[in-house]
């Protein structure tokens, strides 16, 4: 008896203690003991539903049990109890039949008006399609405000976090170079799909968890209450990085997102308007700065080593200043060989930096990319130095 | 388990003229044997190694999960860690341990001489061995062993390297020993009952593990077509699960739990046999309603087979398929709710003593329906959502496997140990090893709940520092559960070679034809079939 009760009440202060901690911090992911605080009515169902569920099964849980343990208890050889002899009782068996029957359809009523609910994908404000990579997602917004914005959306937590026992921030493992940008109060169409394997898209506080299916599309949707960060995982064991692709959310409001939406199509109209550079040359000004390969080489010709020694001077003049590196390689060839490659070329960018008179613990070494993110041929075959946040 | 040889003492009521034939000793004698005795224990051996291999390969990955960011494995090693433990608990320990209890104890049970094909009873479990070393030898290769994840979900098990391949025989290899024996189990039940014994009066264990025989037939062959389109997939350029030839990946899923999940089912039904057993012998009183508990075996077996999409609820179906899939699992409840209510019925008024069986036969029914509360929860669609693929599924299953499957195994090997050996246990240490196992199980699994429900996924090497206490709590009470079952291990070997003497029956609640042999069990036993008497043998119902 002892045990239940501690266990029952377990429960019942974690389901406390996680609502007080959130309800102080107003944060967003360090729920502890329960589901993190919903922002959305369909997570809010979800909330209540598994309350609900809880409530139930602690109830069953003190009945049965309590029989259990009072038998345990008193009927005893012991305590000299002698055995009675009886066995089936027509009534009793159907009782136990039918009750739980009962039990089930008052948990499948409410289930039910959910499932419905979480299905209608209909009248979308905004649609994006979210894909699934080993190990990144990419984000393309296909209707409403914003149609046309495209960014890959990686861990930016530093390696040295994960494998070097540095010390962890709040968002450890949990936060991206772009996040995801909605706004508040719409209802956001997330299409999933995926380039490799399954993957899948996660956001608790949403409650939304939606397979991303190579070669299909699924869809899902949320509309978020209220402004925040929110963040989420892939959920689906997709590989050797499976722990490292999360998804980060900023949901903004409207005017914000406006204004959002506006840097990115700015952005995306220089990006598109600008010449295209030679990709020999090398950003002498300051970073972030490329630095390029020959085919399946990671050895660095005279351009590469000028580029770096540039930026080892704008190091050297910038003294809290931080960078990282990440390799990239060109669309041919296996994706092992490429991803070897890609971290062969950073090491040897990062080791001419440091014979520059760099600082290693001023370079954050980036897991190398898989994806030539945009560039093939040379563009592709690079190292780019970047300041580090 | 040498204790049991082909020049053991015979049964008294056995006077024998024919014990002139070829015998060999030695190996030979283990890997030539026909006798059920022999290969029952065999099958209980190699499960027990099997279980200390997949946990080692826990503790390893708990030891990883011990401090957030990596520590000891690449996260490459550590998805084969979590596929690996999964393949060997599931098709290694578990589903072998139970052919062994009923090697050992059907023929005992029913009265029969021996199993029905003796000589495939023999090569079913020799098949086992050269599956077990692929397995496990697959960690070894270039590439290691696979990290799909023990579903192997296409395409990621697609795209695994020869330690995939090595895996899919080893399936294929094990599937069809699990035929062979679900086969021998039907064959044996049906047909080499004592006279008198009619179906509705068979042993429970013996109705559990008839339904199971059925399963397994029913689905080894799915999981085999499920692995062995993936193996063409993987090297003759077939597309059934790859969208660019016009295959699905979702196909995949929908094969693997056809079989997945009623193979759930064939590792509790026969735990729920063994608890049947036990809880009436130590209550001394009937099994409550032992029609209505076949019924409920029964009609969890064939819901089994309509329930499997609810492993799917987040692949994205269809709102009406998913209402169903939500309605019929919601259904599996209430029968397993009837085994539960007739348990408790049994022990009500009855004349309760707790020896090591009966603790963990009791400690089994309140841990393993804390498992179906979260199953009941985990069967509600949109909070699955939320479930699916976090920790808060590791605890599930993990309460019914471990505490179910598991505790049930510990339940019966106590209770039919002096049977096997002819000695007692050590009472004292057989109820250490309960306590212990009981509590650092709760150590090592409540958290993950905890852990689920706050957004830990599963199958990660690194985690947020802010799920770091539950997960040093989880692996301190891992630690401890392992070395109990350690612990467990001296306790039988300790059997093995000594021990109190045990009577024919050595409890006093006991019923039943395979307390009517003599402990420990002669080898050869019920030559003739015995008669059997439904009041004196326990049937009276």
């Amino acid at each position: 008896m002892r045990t239940m009760a501690a266990r029952a009440a377990f429960f019942a202060l974690g389901i406390l203690g996680a609502q007080a901690s959130l309800a102080e911090t107003g944060a967003t992911t360090n729920s502890r003991f329960n589901l993190q605080q919903p922002v959305t009515h369909i997570a809010e169902q979800i909330y209540n539903m598994h309350t609900f569920m809880l409530i139930i099964c602690l109830l069953i849980f003190i009945a049965v049990f309590g029989v259990m343990f009072y038998s345990v208890y008193a009927h005893r050889k012991s305590k000299g109890a002698v055995a009675a002899q009886f066995h089936e009782n027509t009534t009793v068996e159907i009782a136990w039949t039918i009750v739980p029957v009962l039990i089930l359809l008052g948990m499948a009523w409410p289930a039910t008006k959910t499932v419905l609910a979480m299905k209608d994908t209909s009248n979308s404000d905004i649609t994006i399609k979210a894909t699934g990579y080993q190990w990144k997602w990419s984000y393309d917004y296909i209707k409403g405000e914003g149609a046309g914005i495209h960014f890959f959306s990686t861990l930016s937590t530093p390696r040295a976090q994960i494998d070097r026992g540095e010390w962890k921030g709040d968002n450890y493992l949990l936060e991206v170079d772009n996040p995801l940008v909605v706004p508040v109060g719409k209802k956001v169409r997330i299409l999933t799909t995926a380039q490799d394997v399954i993957h899948s898209w996660w956001v608790p506080a949403f409650g939304v968890k939606q397979d991303a299916i190579p070669g299909f599309i699924r869809d899902t949707w949320f509309r978020a209450d209220r402004e925040g960060i929110f963040r989420g995982n892939c959920a689906e064991l997709c590989g050797k990085d499976h722990g490292f692709m999360p998804i980060e959310v900023h949901v903004l409001s409207e005017s914000k997102y406006r204004e959002w939406v506006a840097g990115q199509m700015a952005a995306a109209g220089a990006a598109a308007s600008a010449p295209i550079a030679a990709p020999a040359q090398v950003q002498a000004a300051a970073l972030p700065a490329s630095v390029y390969f020959d085919s399946s080489k990671d050895r660095l010709d005279d351009a590469g080593k000028a580029a770096i020694r540039v930026a080892a001077d704008w190091l050297a003049a910038n003294a809290d200043a931080r960078v990282t590196i990440t390799g990239y390689t060109d669309k041919t060839g296996r994706l092992d060989k490429n991803q070897e490659l890609a971290k062969n070329r950073a090491v040897a960018v990062r080791d001419t930096l440091v014979a520059d008179g760099v600082a290693e613990n001023r370079i954050v070494m980036q897991p190398p990319a898989l994806v030539t993110e945009g560039g093939d041929g040379r563009a592709g075959r690079r190292v780019e130095i970047k300041t580090a946040q | 388990m040498s204790a049991v040889t082909p020049e053991a003492t015979l049964g008294h009521e056995h006077a024998h003229d024919h014990e002139h034939h070829y015998a060999p000793s030695g190996l030979m004698r283990w890997i030539t044997t026909t006798n059920h005795k022999d290969i029952g224990t065999m099958y209980l051996v190699f499960s027990f190694i099997m279980f200390l291999s997949g946990g080692v390969m826990a503790l390893t990955i708990r030891s990883e999960l011990f401090q957030p960011g990596l520590q000891l494995v690449h996260p490459e090693f550590f998805n084969q860690l979590t596929t690996m433990h999964g393949l060997v608990m599931v098709f290694g320990a578990i589903m072998p341990a139970f052919v062994g209890f009923a090697n050992w104890m059907l023929p005992l049970m029913l009265g029969a001489s021996d199993m029905a094909f003796a000589r495939m009873n023999n090569w079913s479990f020799w098949l086992l061995p050269p599956a077990a070393i692929l397995l496990i030898g697959s960690f070894f290769v270039p590439g290691g062993a696979t990290a799909a994840g023990w579903t192997l979900y296409a395409p990621l098990s697609v795209q695994m390297g020869m330690g995939m391949d090595m895996a899919i025989f080893a399936i294929h290899i094990m599937g069809a020993s699990s035929i062979m024996g679900a086969i021998n189990i039907v064959v044996t039940i049906l047909n080499m009952r004592a006279p008198g014994m009619t179906l509705m009066r068979m042993p429970m264990f013996a109705w559990t593990w008839l339904i199971t025989a059925y399963l397994l037939i029913a689905v080894m062959p799915v999981l085999a077509g499920a692995v062995t389109m993936v193996l063409t997939d993987r090297h003759f350029g077939t597309s059934f699960f790859s969208a660019a030839g016009g295959g699905d990946p979702v196909l995949y899923q929908h094969v693997f739990w056809f079989f997945g999940h009623p193979e759930v089912y064939i590792m509790i039904l026969p735990a729920f046999g063994i608890v049947s057993q036990i809880i009436p012998t130590f209550a001394r009183k009937p099994l409550f309603g032992y029609a209505s508990m076949v019924y409920a075996t029964a009609s969890i077996a064939i819901l089994s087979f309509v329930v499997w999409a609810h492993h799917m609820f987040v692949t994205g179906m269809p709102a009406p398929t998913q209402l169903f899939f939500m309605y019929a699992t919601m259904l599996i409840a209430v029968p397993t709710g009837v085994k539960v209510f007739n348990w408790i019925a049994t022990m009500w008024r009855g004349s309760m003593t707790f020896e090591t069986p009966m603790l963990f036969a009791v400690g089994f029914i309140f841990v393993f329906t804390m498992g179906g509360f979260t199953g009941l929860m985990c069967a509600i669609a949109p909070a699955d959502i939320q479930y699916q693929d976090t920790y808060f599924v590791v605890a599930h299953f993990h309460y019914v496997l471990v505490a179910g499957s598991l505790f049930a195994l510990f339940a019966g090997t106590y209770y039919w140990i002096p049977k096997w050996t002819g000695h007692m246990y050590d009472e004292k240490l057989g109820r250490w090893h309960f306590w212990a196992s009981i509590i650092f199980f709760n150590i090592t699994f409540f958290p993950m709940h905890f852990l689920g429900l706050a957004g830990m996924p599963r199958r990660v090497p690194d985690y947020n520092p802010v799920f770091t206490d539950f997960n040093e709590i989880a692996t301190i009470g891992a630690f401890g559960f392992g070395l109990s079952q350690v612990f467990f291990l001296y306790i039988v070997i300790k059997c093995i070679r000594g021990g109190e003497k045990a009577a024919a029956s050595p409890w006093e609640g006991a019923q039943g034809l395979e307390w009517t042999v003599p402990s420990p069990a002669p080898h050869h036993t019920f030559e003739t079939p015995p008669t059997f008497d439904p009041v004196a043998h326990g049937a009276h119902h």
